[in-house]
């Protein structure tokens, strides 16, 4: 471990601070909590861009940096929480799966990810390159999230975990995407969460709930 | 085995024993600090182990002998335990006797012969217990000894004294698989100890209590002991921890009666330190009903497993 620079440290604790993140959302039960984790795991994200583009000199990193922390850490988080208000819905989340089995495939995609990631990061000539095997795995985690949960908002929000994991690998793999790129991902999920909460509204509206099985039915009175 | 080793493990054996029944009177009186009420006495626990021992034992008619010999049993575990762990010098005879997988063995052994006394009397109390206590023991082993092998992993061995001789003499280093192992070994001593998001240490009749329920046919010098050893758990439990995760201040190389007594005020402020800690986890959560205790272990196994992973992807 000597003869890693401190920032190299700093962003190894913070990659393994953003899997464990992954890992609390995909145990959570409440709405409200699963939230704030994904403050948490975006506040992880640009902190950890703001050490890359300071160690590695790059102007445009402490953009993305801004940027995830504007829309990850308040603007998202403050829209699901409107939501949440708005719709009254602050029951426990209902998996599919109960926790612990959940857990258990979540530590099997880890492995997954970590064997996935090996190969690749022989290629990538970044400092940070170890830090892509975490990335894989917490966008597998966010995956799994969107799989297990049936309702509505855990999805969305397993769905912006998943964004999260793909701009960490982005920035462990390639010192992040260009700025043209990251404006209009950020966009895309901007307009995407404003779209789904205009869903949300429409869904329950149907069917009295946010449980996405309704969905399944075709015909009505079944 | 040197004389002056011989004394400096006698001193550490005898700190540790003196020691366990404050620490537990420090928590017991920082959880009451935090939850409003009127402190206990610092020293109630050594009067309540002075007035245990002066009371006429009471046991049942139909007592075997494992219900007679288990206070003693458990007291030598967890005093021999107290003497393995390095908790103020590296350098004794007995750090080196056993590893941490013993060691893990060596409270599986207390474990095994609470929940057959418990058993012993075939009161309908002590057999719940014990199968309760069975039931967390198998949850929290495995991930016990996950926490202690991410930790040999960074130093190459599984002995405790050359774990914290490692993680001392590299330079200061961020670990992020000691981050989740520390998570993880928390988890796993709240439940192993009998602490609040599984078992409530402040009940004495309650159906969901687990340790309390195991001991309740003991009275007098028995229970005296018995407590005595649960105190010491903590202590051991608290000890191996400050051993894996904040290893500064013990005693290395010559570990002579003047080195132990020099790192004694730091373990006391660890200790401290560890047990205010503690005592503000136990007022922040609520116990747990027992079917989520395989939700919690599973989730501090599973935090000991990815730290041995993280290990092994970042090398760190």
């Amino acid at each position: 471990m000597t003869g890693i620079p401190l920032w190299a440290q700093l962003i190894n604790l913070l990659a393994a601070l953003l899997l464990l993140l992954a890992f609390a959302m995909l145990a959570q039960r409440r709405v409200l909590t699963l939230i704030n984790l994904f403050a948490a795991q975006g506040f992880a994200l640009a902190c950890s861009t703001a050490i890359v583009a300071w160690a590695t000199d790059q102007a445009h990193l402490y953009g993305s940096a801004a940027l995830t922390l504007i829309l990850k850490v308040a603007l998202l988080p403050w829209l699901l929480h409107r939501l949440v208000r708005k719709l009254d819905v602050r029951w426990d989340v209902e998996g599919l799966l109960n926790i612990p089995t959940t857990m258990l495939v979540g530590i099997v995609l880890v492995v997954f990810a970590f064997n996935l990631a090996a190969p690749i990061e022989q290629l990538a000539s970044t400092i940070t390159r170890s830090t892509l095997g975490i990335a894989m795995a917490s966008v597998m985690l966010a995956f799994l999230m969107m799989i297990t949960r049936r309702k509505a908002i855990p999805q969305v929000i397993g769905f912006l975990a998943m964004e999260n994991g793909l701009f960490f690998a982005a920035t462990s793999a390639t010192y992040g995407m260009p700025m043209v790129v990251e404006l209009g991902i950020a966009l895309d999920i901007l307009v995407a969460m404003l779209i789904l909460g205009v869903f949300f509204f429409q869904i329950r509206e149907q069917f009295d709930s946010l449980d996405l099985k309704h969905l399944e039915k075709l015909k009505e009175g079944e | 085995m040197t004389v002056s080793g011989f004394i400096s493990q006698i001193l550490q054996l005898a700190i540790a024993l003196l020691l366990a029944p404050l620490l537990l009177g420090w928590v017991n009186q920082c959880r009451a600090w935090l939850q409003n009420k009127s402190a206990p006495s610092l020293l109630l626990p050594y009067r309540t182990i002075r007035k245990l021992f002066n009371k006429d034992a009471v046991v049942a008619e139909n007592a075997s002998p494992v219900f007679r010999i288990m206070p003693y049993v458990v007291f030598s575990a967890m005093a021999l335990a107290a003497a393995i762990v390095p908790s103020l010098a590296t350098d004794l005879p007995f750090g080196r006797a056993a590893d941490a997988i013993a060691l893990v063995g060596l409270f599986a052994l207390a474990r095994v012969f609470i929940a057959l006394a418990a058993m012993d009397l075939g009161t309908a109390f002590g057999s719940m217990g014990a199968r309760r206590e069975m039931f967390i023991g198998f949850l929290a082993e495995p991930a016990l000894l996950m926490v202690l092998f991410t930790a040999s992993l960074i130093s190459g061995s599984t002995l405790l004294p050359t774990i914290v001789e490692t993680i001392n003499q590299r330079d200061l280093a961020i670990y992020p698989s000691l981050a989740f192992a520390g998570v993880a070994f928390t988890m796993v001593s709240l439940a192993e100890n009998a602490r609040i998001p599984i078992d409530n240490p402040a009940t004495h009749l309650e159906l969901t209590m687990i340790h309390e329920a195991m001991i309740l046919e003991y009275s007098a010098r028995h229970l005296a002991l018995i407590e005595w050893a649960s105190a010491l758990k903590l202590f051991n439990y608290s000890c191996i921890g400050l051993a894996l995760f904040m290893p500064f201040g013990i005693a290395q190389g010559s570990a002579d009666a003047s080195a132990i007594l020099g790192a004694t005020p730091v373990l006391i402020v660890k200790l401290a330190v560890g047990g205010l800690a503690l005592a503000l986890i136990e007022t922040l959560s609520a116990k747990m009903r027992i079917f989520r205790a395989p939700e919690f272990l599973g989730t501090a196994f599973l935090l000991a497993v990815l730290g041995m992973l993280v290990n092994l992807l970042l090398g760190s």
